[in-house]
């Protein structure tokens, strides 16, 4: 995979816009990049490097930073079943076992149809719903071997339309209503409260 | 570090109980190294921001509030504070930094080219616990991987102090290795298959605090305590960056940067620091050489000074000519300087080779040092080569004066450099035109001047006009525009108020060989040809003598038989190579006194083998003036002599005496003859500052004369100098040679459609001199009408096509 497509250029140059830094725009650009390609290709990260007027070199500093920013092509479906003492302790590791078992690649393998990845995963903070698992960063809570294959069907029948492809970020991109605006004024410039502030103590006001 | 703490009162701190006087701003590390406290570190560097990464520098300080271990390389020192570096806490505190940094360093000391110099090691000695409680299993990485060139990395050995990157970044600009990865995966690396391509990557192996980083000519080659070392100055550019010189068994095997705060601040540029390869270079010239037929022979010294002093007695001394002398310490330019001009009697000297400056107006402008020119607030006017390709380690000093000190640049170059980035004010002027925009400049014009914007000189013009010191650096930016224009650029600046002018002519020691009359008209002593016959002297030429221009001219009009040159290679150097192969043709004798086989020693009649830096000592002069000491630690191969030597007794062979048999009698002499060089006591020289030579010559401008109308089809060509190209020194290192670029002609993307060509298309490039075929590439840093070509690099080249004789070379450019 690739450079960003010119749409996802277009859509770049209007993000870098909002920070008075190119730089301040790296992670929203690394998260466009995987949305692109489900993970962040180098020449994408090239590419960035070009738009924020910054070396390539310190893009991969940023980039392989993340753990949620992939470096290398990731399944459709990114399943992190956590393994920490939580999980552990009721079911995390055979839970591991199950899904890499049903799916037949050891974790951190992805599926030879490009479906799925597996991933042995860090505490997702989810203790008390212990054992946990997420796909695409979406929970499952206190999930069983046979809800597992149920969703695994789910998923490969193109049943589960709230799971969106790995890389998404989310259905409705960000939009900020000018009156939310952060309203930068030079701070020689500036008479009372910021606009934000004023429209936050509204809205209390009002609620 | 910072030069404004030296006025600034002081501050009571108490270190261990003992009372201690800091600076104003100055941190705690710092003030304690200054009064005999060390406190270890390995991620401070004095020339770099702190960042506190490594946390070996902690110590225990009470600010009032009771004691802390806080990092000593991030605190300011305040009033009252009181610092415990040796208490238990303290000690306590290092032993378990060392023992986390040792928990994923490999201990591979005796395989490790660190080992014996390697800050951890001695740390770990003077300050660690001496066992590790870690018995799992240490990381383990490919290594070494090569990051470019020169340096490798051996990842599993870092304990990521930042100090590569940090160098990278905030003093290079080139931040192309970065850290990668988080926790206890974090690594030092490049992007994939992007090499960390850095003038200057070798400065992070010298300061590197493990064995990470290792550049490529040292591996393996030594062990720190068989290294032998002695302080000496660099001399491969005029910056005369201050090094160590180290070796084994008579070998120079390392050059280290040295922290002149005058000059280098420690920094050296990869071209300085590896150069010292071409010195161990199998091409070496050993013997004395002798034409015999298509090629040379070997012959004895006392056949090669008698040969060249046959044909130097036979010939007038009018019909005599020398060129070059850059290479040269500045003891033998003296004595050269002695044995032409007084033995010989010939005043068609040139230490420059036409791509130079007059060393008149050299002289004889109000000279500037690099701190002159770095002063925070200062304007900085850059109208000379681009000094990240010429001249690296000034490069450096600018980007921080710029970045850090708040200095002004202005550009006016003939195309963009490594510094426009940084310009507040970046001037394109037509090739010829640039005295004409200098003039402009300072007078404020609004009109258009040189194809540059009346609005743009305007807004430069705020910025000396606002006051404050200013600085020009003086040079030659394109050898296909006349030194003419830039002298009449020179008179023009020179009315601003309070502007000196720093030189930025590149040559090794160019400025000891004009100071020691290596040029037309002078003599040592920054004095003119006419002032009498010099004390210890016994004669001087009677008129005034050529230039190289003047010289190779006049042997193709058969006006000159011998020819010597010092150091020099006119066939590839001069800039009009057309005419240095005709002078070649024509001058009966040609004697090169050189170090390496260079086309002009092939061409050579009688060649005689000289040492070259490291192997012989005196002083070198660098660009601001500055006297520093060279250092002898090897001896030259075969029967390679000094230079001073040859002329010595070439003199004898001649049938007179230069009456010095030392250098200790160069300094005498110069004493009592050079009124600059009277004061200076040769101690002071021998520090690691060096001593300035002071005073001018009165100097009366020359209009640079009626620029020729400019032909519509044609471009004006620009000629520029790149950091590597395929000179004979860096040809013969073979750490740099392969690291020129391609030859191309640069043209601004709106010349193409006049021309009919596209990027990549090969193009025939025609000058009144001759024609070359190279490929197009279109580029943003240069002005429309000009076209661009870097020379020595091995292919097509524009001295193939430069007259020097007019004030700029037009080119037609079409589709080949």
């Amino acid at each position: 995979m690739s450079r960003l497509s010119h749409q996802n250029v277009e859509l770049a140059q209007e993000i870098i816009s909002r920070y008075p830094i190119k730089k301040s725009a790296l992670i929203p650009l690394l998260h466009l990049a995987q949305e692109q390609d489900g993970y962040v290709a180098d020449d994408a990260m090239a590419h960035i490097a070009e738009l924020c007027d910054v070396t390539p070199a310190e893009v991969v500093g940023t980039c392989s930073f993340y753990e949620m920013f992939k470096r290398h092509p990731t399944g459709t479906y990114l399943v992190n079943v956590c393994t920490n003492i939580s999980c552990m302790l009721l079911g995390g590791e055979e839970l591991l076992r199950h899904v890499e078992d049903t799916l037949g690649v050891r974790h951190g393998g992805t599926t030879d149809d490009g479906a799925f990845t597996v991933e042995d995963y860090e505490c997702i903070a989810a203790c008390t719903e212990a054992p946990c698992l997420q796909v695409n960063y979406r929970y499952f809570p206190r999930i069983t071997h046979d809800e597992f294959d149920e969703l695994v069907a789910d998923l490969r029948a193109g049943k589960r339309t709230d799971i969106p492809p790995h890389g998404t970020l989310g259905r409705v991109r960000q939009h900020i209503p000018a009156a939310k605006l952060a309203g930068v004024v030079p701070p020689d410039q500036v008479d009372g409260a910021p606009v934000w502030l004023a429209n936050s103590e509204g809205e209390a006001a009002n609620g | 570090m910072t030069d404004t703490a030296d006025t600034a009162e002081g501050i009571a701190i108490t270190v261990n109980g003992q009372a201690v006087e800091a600076r104003t701003g100055e941190l705690l590390i710092d003030a304690c190294e200054r009064n005999g406290v060390y406190i270890p570190r390995f991620c401070y560097h004095p020339r770099m921001t702190p960042v506190g990464m490594c946390r070996m520098c902690l110590v225990e300080v009470d600010t009032g509030r009771g004691a802390a271990l806080q990092p000593s390389c991030m605190l300011t020192c305040a009033p009252d504070m009181v610092v415990e570096t040796e208490s238990d806490l303290t000690k306590k505190a290092q032993d378990g930094v060392l023992e986390f940094l040792l928990i994923n360093h490999p201990l591979d000391c005796p395989i490790c080219d660190k080992g014996g110099e390697c800050p951890l090691q001695d740390q770990t000695m003077a300050y660690g616990p001496g066992e590790s409680r870690f018995v799992e299993e240490k990381r383990h990485y490919e290594k070494p991987i090569p990051i470019n060139d020169n340096v490798y990395l051996d990842r599993e050995r870092c304990i990521l102090c930042d100090r590569c990157t940090r160098f990278a970044k905030e003093v290079a600009g080139d931040p192309l290795i970065h850290f990668q990865g988080r926790g206890n995966g974090t690594e030092v690396n490049t992007f994939p298959d992007e090499p960390f391509a850095s003038y200057f990557s070798g400065n992070t192996v010298q300061i590197c605090p493990v064995g990470a980083l290792t550049a490529k000519p040292y591996r393996f080659k030594a062990r720190p305590w068989d290294l032998e070392e002695v302080e000496s100055t660099a001399t491969i550019d005029s910056v005369g960056s201050r090094i160590v010189i180290q070796s084994s068994r008579n070998k120079v095997l390392r050059y280290l940067g040295v922290d002149s705060d005058a000059v280098n601040w420690g920094w050296l540029g990869d071209r300085e620091r590896f150069s010292f390869e071409a010195l161990n270079s199998e091409l070496r010239l050993t013997e004395p050489l002798i034409a015999s037929g298509e090629g040379h022979r070997v012959t004895t010294w006392s056949a090669a000074l008698g040969a060249a002093a046959d044909a130097i007695a036979k010939t007038p001394a009018s019909r005599v000519a020398a060129i070059g002398g850059a290479r040269l310490t500045n003891e033998a330019q003296y004595v050269w300087a002695k044995l032409l001009k007084d033995v010989i009697g010939t005043d068609h000297v040139d230490a420059q080779l036409g791509d130079g400056l007059p060393a008149d107006l050299v002289l004889g402008l109000p000279r500037a040092t690099i701190a002159d020119a770095c002063r925070p607030g200062g304007t900085i006017v850059l109208c000379g080569p681009d000094p990240k390709e010429s001249l690296g380690a000034l490069y450096l000093r600018l980007r921080h004066a710029v970045i850090e000190d708040g200095a002004t640049l202005i550009e006016l170059t003939p195309r963009s450099t490594g510094l426009s980035a940084l310009a507040a004010h970046t001037l394109h002027p037509r090739p010829g035109e640039l005295g004409a925009l200098a003039r402009a400049l300072v007078a404020g014009t609004t009109d258009d001047v040189a194809g540059v914007s009346g609005a743009a000189i305007g807004a430069a013009h705020q910025a000396i006009a606002a006051g404050g010191p200013v600085t020009v650096l003086l040079g030659r930016a394109s050898a296909a525009e006349s030194a003419a224009v830039v002298a009449e650029a020179a008179a023009a600046l020179s009315n601003i108020d309070d502007v000196g002018f720093l030189s930025t002519l590149t040559r090794g020691n160019v400025h000891g060989a004009l100071d020691m009359g290596l040029a037309p008209g002078l003599l040592p002593g920054r004095q003119r040809l006419g002032a009498g016959i010099p004390r210890g002297w016994t004669s001087v030429p009677s008129e005034t003598g050529l230039d190289s221009t003047g010289i190779l001219t006049a042997a193709v009009a058969g006006e000159v038989d011998a020819l010597i040159l010092l150091g020099a290679d006119p066939l590839r150097d001069f800039p009009d190579r057309h005419l240095a192969e005709q002078a070649f043709d024509a001058v009966d004798t040609v004697v090169a006194v050189d170090t390496l086989p260079t086309d002009s020693v092939a061409a050579a009649d009688i060649v005689l083998a000289a040492a070259a830096t490291t192997e012989v000592a005196g002083t070198f002069t660098n660009l601001e003036g500055r006297l520093s000491a060279l250092a002898q630690k090897v001896t030259p191969p075969g029967t390679a002599r000094p230079d001073w030597i040859i002329a010595a007794e070439l003199a004898l062979a001649l049938g007179g005496d230069l009456a010095i048999q030392s250098l200790d009698d160069v300094w005498t002499e110069l004493a009592a003859m050079s009124p600059v060089h009277a004061a200076i006591d040769p101690a002071a020289a021998a520090e690691r500052d060096g001593v300035l030579v002071t005073g001018t010559i009165d100097y009366t401008p020359v209009e640079q004369g009626e620029l020729p109308a400019k032909d519509a089809y044609a471009l004006r060509l620009v000629s520029v100098r790149a950091m590597y190209d395929q000179g004979s020194s860096l040809a013969a290192s073979p750490s740099s040679a392969g690291l020129h670029r391609e030859p191309v002609l640069a043209l601004h993307a709106a010349d193409f459609e006049k021309l009919g060509v596209s990027a990549g298309d090969e193009v025939s490039v025609t000058s009144a001199r001759g024609g070359v075929t190279l490929a197009v590439q279109s580029d943003p840093g240069v002005p429309r009408g000009s076209a661009v070509m870097v020379s020595h690099l091995g292919g097509p080249d524009p001295y193939d096509l430069i007259d020097t004789t007019t004030l700029v070379t037009e080119v037609l450019v079409e589709r080949a």
